[in-house]
């Protein structure tokens, strides 16, 4: 008894019970339905065990939504309880891990696999390349992404969830502060997230840098590619600094150790610093992929090339080195002088210089366009005036003198918010309903869909804006409450309005989803929307190859050539085409991962032991292991590529 | 598997380079992880609170003898791609154990000198200071140890199958891995010992 004590919430209520029954009830539920139509065959086969970019990004996909639902879920209890003063309905703790919990997920669980979701399935394809360059490792990618996500969520109801933050500052978060396991589950679950993470980095810059259809240079690549290149080169560069803060955190709390506490030498600050140097460039991690579908979405509907192709390469490198050097920003107000304070404004301030680039680009392309106002479209609308806000505030935020005004007080909030959301979120719900038909066959309703894009930006706007006024009024970020004198009932009450808004917009897009798949006609083409790059090229839905023959590439828009100025893409005939096999290793590894993470979360030492071993086991499997994979032949290419409706021109 | 005969064996398919340069840039990835490490090694070296300081717990010794080793072995990986590339299967091998031999070597001396800090009052708990200095060292020592065992499985698939694309590919990607530890630990045993002794 005495040992399964630890596993109890500590702060336990009603809602933590019900999701404990509903959790327990759901994996009843999907084992239970599973084994009674006897698909755990079918599902192993071919989706646990797949190592085919597209399927991953599907997964991918799947887990950043049913996150975001959690995500979202975090955000309305929040604004539930703020929305009037001296409110009730959570105490101090559950807004901490709830907040905690919000962040964490928000970031690290919905958008990072959301962007890593469009990335797996297009940046293939828009290369003219059959996958990426170790599928398998892609597919470990995702299964330790998908099990440190696991982790972080059961959080909450074994042991309790962590609370002290997204940013997990010491010395709040050490075990003086944080008694709980909280701050343990947050270590070990973004180590194997992040684990997978950077294993994605490293194959996509690989993948980009040597598999590209013969005549695509660097400067013909597309641009949502050009972004990718230069998310992955930041990712690999960026997330060793969170594994080795994430690794010293975790020595801390485990064994012992003094990095960050405030006695014998250790330095709270150390951690602070770590993190922003991950967690700045993080930020451009998010924001660049998602500029990169803008450009696409923005260039196919306004019928033009992207204006100024150069530039937009030219200020994401300049985005991508500046980002390491702004990290300091997040802490103006904690004691590092006016020195390093001036220089660190100077080079935050100046990322708005390249960002500006980029916004006028866009104005720039849609200038003299013939625009198309789609669903995508009308988010990459909506995103430009409503990032420029969040954009402009950010900038006042970067001088560090005014900062100690907004510094930890709503207006950081509502700026950070005005630039994730539409920079981050729309253009993933934009670039997914773009994409929609190439993955699954069929379009999702338009009308539905701007009905769900206007109530997105609208409740956005009206659930942000009140927190400038009531953060410069002085409302503290991270307060689970405030009394009635202090003025703010009513900004906050504006917001929760907003973030109902939200949430009916979210309700529709899953309605959109439903409503599709059921009703929308399955009768497309492979280019729905007369766009241009080479993704559109081949067939829909994609066969597992990708092309049957590799594209031949003349420009950044060679599919558009293909199409408007007879430029032949697939110039070859067919060969036999090489794939890699299917294996379990990747599942099979994160699991024994699960595992061990949560295993250092209890110090359980015996369960570490062994899975540590069974890890390295398992690489060593790996190594052994023959498989040279198998071989499409002609006859089959031809008889799939007749059953898609004939050969590519 | 299309196979370039003008190419050395490790570079002669398509697959085989790719798996190169993904290689090279994991290890920029790690280039990253050890300047954290030393990053957050220089900004706590002064901060010892009531534990010792490099200069009262560093012994030039073992750390010569180690520096040796490490530097050796470095050699002999070379030596062991070189009669790869010459197709001497049994050259390649014995240079290869002996790599893996003098690894080892410089590994016993690591846990003989962590049992030596610990055993003079400088544990991982001791100050910020020893937790970053065994962290640090520690980090490079895994690595090692990962290198061992990683070596080992390729020395018995060159055993097994002999020079093909596959095992070729591994034995110089391995040699990578190697040369950088070796360039890590010049760093380690310039600003972290040397420095430190100073
Ligand atoms: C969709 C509607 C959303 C609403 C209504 C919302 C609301 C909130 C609220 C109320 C807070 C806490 C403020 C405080 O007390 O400090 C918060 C914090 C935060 N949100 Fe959101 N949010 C939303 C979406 C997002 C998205 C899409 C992201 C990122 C992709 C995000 C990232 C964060 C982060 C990083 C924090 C800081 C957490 C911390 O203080 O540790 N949010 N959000
Ligand atoms: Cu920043």
């Amino acid at each position: 008894m005495e040992f399964f004590q630890q596993f109890a919430p500590p702060h336990p209520s009603p809602a933590i019970y019900a999701s404990m029954v509903a959790i327990v009830l759901t994996t009843v539920a999907i084992f239970g339905g599973l084994t009674y139509f006897k698909k755990w065959g079918y599902l192993w086969r071919e989706w646990l065990t797949t190592v085919d970019h597209k399927r991953i990004g599907i997964m991918y996909l799947i887990a950043a939504l049913l996150m975001l639902f959690r995500g979202f879920v975090d955000a309305l209890m929040m604004r539930a309880q703020l929305a009037m003063p001296d409110n009730q309905l959570l105490d101090a703790q559950h807004y901490n891990e709830i907040f905690t919990t919000h962040g964490v997920v928000m970031i690290l669980f919905m958008a990072m696999p959301f962007i890593i979701a469009i990335m797996n399935y297009i940046v293939p394809l828009q290369i003219g390349a059959r996958d990426v360059a170790f599928p398998r490792l892609n597919a470990l990618s995702f299964w330790l992404f998908f099990s440190g996500a696991m982790l972080f969520n059961i959080s909450f109801v074994i042991g309790g969830s962590p609370d002290a933050g997204w940013t997990s500052y010491f010395p709040l978060a050490s075990n003086e502060f944080s008694q709980h396991v909280g701050t343990n589950y947050y270590m070990f679950s973004l180590q194997i997230a992040g684990l997978g993470t950077l294993i994605s980095g490293i194959n996509f810059a690989t993948t980009i840098l040597k598999m590209r259809a013969p005549g695509m240079t660097l400067m013909k690549m597309p641009m949502f590619t050009w972004s990718s290149f230069i998310t992955n080169i930041i990712i690999v560069f960026a997330f060793p600094v969170l594994t080795v803060a994430l690794a010293m955190g975790s020595m801390d709390r485990i064994f012992g150790t003094n990095f960050f506490t405030t006695a014998d030498g250790g330095m709270d600050m150390l951690w602070a610093n770590l993190f922003w140097i991950w967690g700045h460039p993080e930020v451009y991690i998010l924001i660049l992929p998602a500029f990169g579908l803008y450009s696409e979405i923005i260039s196919t509907f306004a019928r033009r090339n992207l204006y100024g192709y150069k530039s937009m390469v030219a200020s994401m490198v300049v985005i991508c080195l500046l980002s390491f050097v702004v990290w300091a920003h997040h802490f103006y107000t904690m004691g590092q002088g006016a020195f390093a304070n001036s220089i660190f404004s100077i080079t935050t301030m100046a990322i708005a210089v390249p960002t500006g680039v980029k916004i006028f680009n866009w104005l720039f392309t849609l200038w003299k366009g013939k625009i198309t106002i789609t669903v995508p479209m009308l988010y990459s609308m909506l995103f430009i005036p409503i990032f420029t806000i969040g954009g402009v505030t950010g900038v006042m935020l970067g001088m560090s003198a005014a900062d100690y005004q907004y510094h930890n007080t709503m207006f950081l909030v509502a700026h950070f918010h005005l630039v994730i959301i539409p920079g981050v979120m729309f253009a993933l719900l934009a670039g997914l309903t773009f994409y929609w038909p190439k993955m699954f066959g069929f379009m999702l309703n338009e009308r539905i869909g701007k009905w769900a894009a206007w109530l997105l930006a609208i409740g956005t706007c009206v659930a942000f804006f009140p927190m400038f006024i009531s953060g410069l009024d002085g409302q503290a970020r991270r307060m689970y409450t405030y009394s009635e004198a202090t003025g703010f009932g009513i900004w906050n009450m504006i917001s929760f309005v907003g973030a109902l808004a939200i949430g009916v917009a979210f309700l529709l897009i899953a309605y959109n989803i439903y409503y599709s798949t059921r009703y929308a006609s399955r009768d497309i083409s492979a280019d729905p929307w007369d766009a241009r790059t080479l993704e559109w090229s081949t067939h829909t839905p994609v066969p597992v190859y990708n092309f049957a023959v590799v594209p031949q590439v003349n420009s950044d828009q060679a599919f558009w050539d293909a199409k408007k100025h007879g430029h032949v893409l697939f110039k070859d005939g067919y060969k036999d085409i090489h794939m890699p096999n299917n294996s379990g290793l990747p599942i099979i590894m994160a699991g024994i991962f699960f595992v061990w993470g949560f295993s250092f979360v209890f110090s359980l030492w015996l369960p570490a032991i062994v899975t540590t071993i069974a890890i390295f086991a398992c690489m060593a499997y790996q190594s052994f292991e023959k498989d040279d994979g198998y071989h499409i032949h002609v006859d089959t290419i031809e008889k799939t590529e007749r059953k898609l409706g004939g050969h590519k021109q | 598997m299309k196979i370039d005969q003008s190419l050395p064996l490790e570079y002669s398919t398509e697959e085989n380079r790719i798996k190169i340069l993904g290689f090279w840039i994991f290890l920029g990835a790690e280039i990253t992880l050890f300047a954290t490490l030393f990053a957050s090694y220089f900004t706590l070296v002064n901060r010892t609170g009531s534990g010792p300081t490099g200069a009262e717990i560093f012994e030039l010794t073992p750390v010569l003898i180690e520096t040796l080793l490490l530097l050796t072995s470095s050699f002999t990986i070379g030596l062991a791609i070189h009669a790869m590339r010459l197709g001497r299967q049994k050259a390649m091998l014995t240079f290869f154990g002996l790599t893996l031999l003098l690894g080892l070597g410089f590994l016993s001396l690591e846990i003989y000198e962590f049992f030596h800090y610990v055993h003079v009052g400088a544990s991982i708990q001791t100050s910020a200071f020893t937790s970053m200095l065994l962290t640090t060292l520690g980090t490079h020592g895994a690595h090692v140890a990962f290198g061992l065992f990683w070596g080992l499985c390729i020395m018995l698939q060159v055993r097994r199958d002999g020079f093909t694309p596959h095992t070729a590919n591994k034995s110089f990607i391995f040699s990578l891995y190697w040369h950088f530890l070796d360039v890590v630990w010049i760093f380690i045993f310039s600003f972290i010992y040397l420095k430190g002794m100073m």
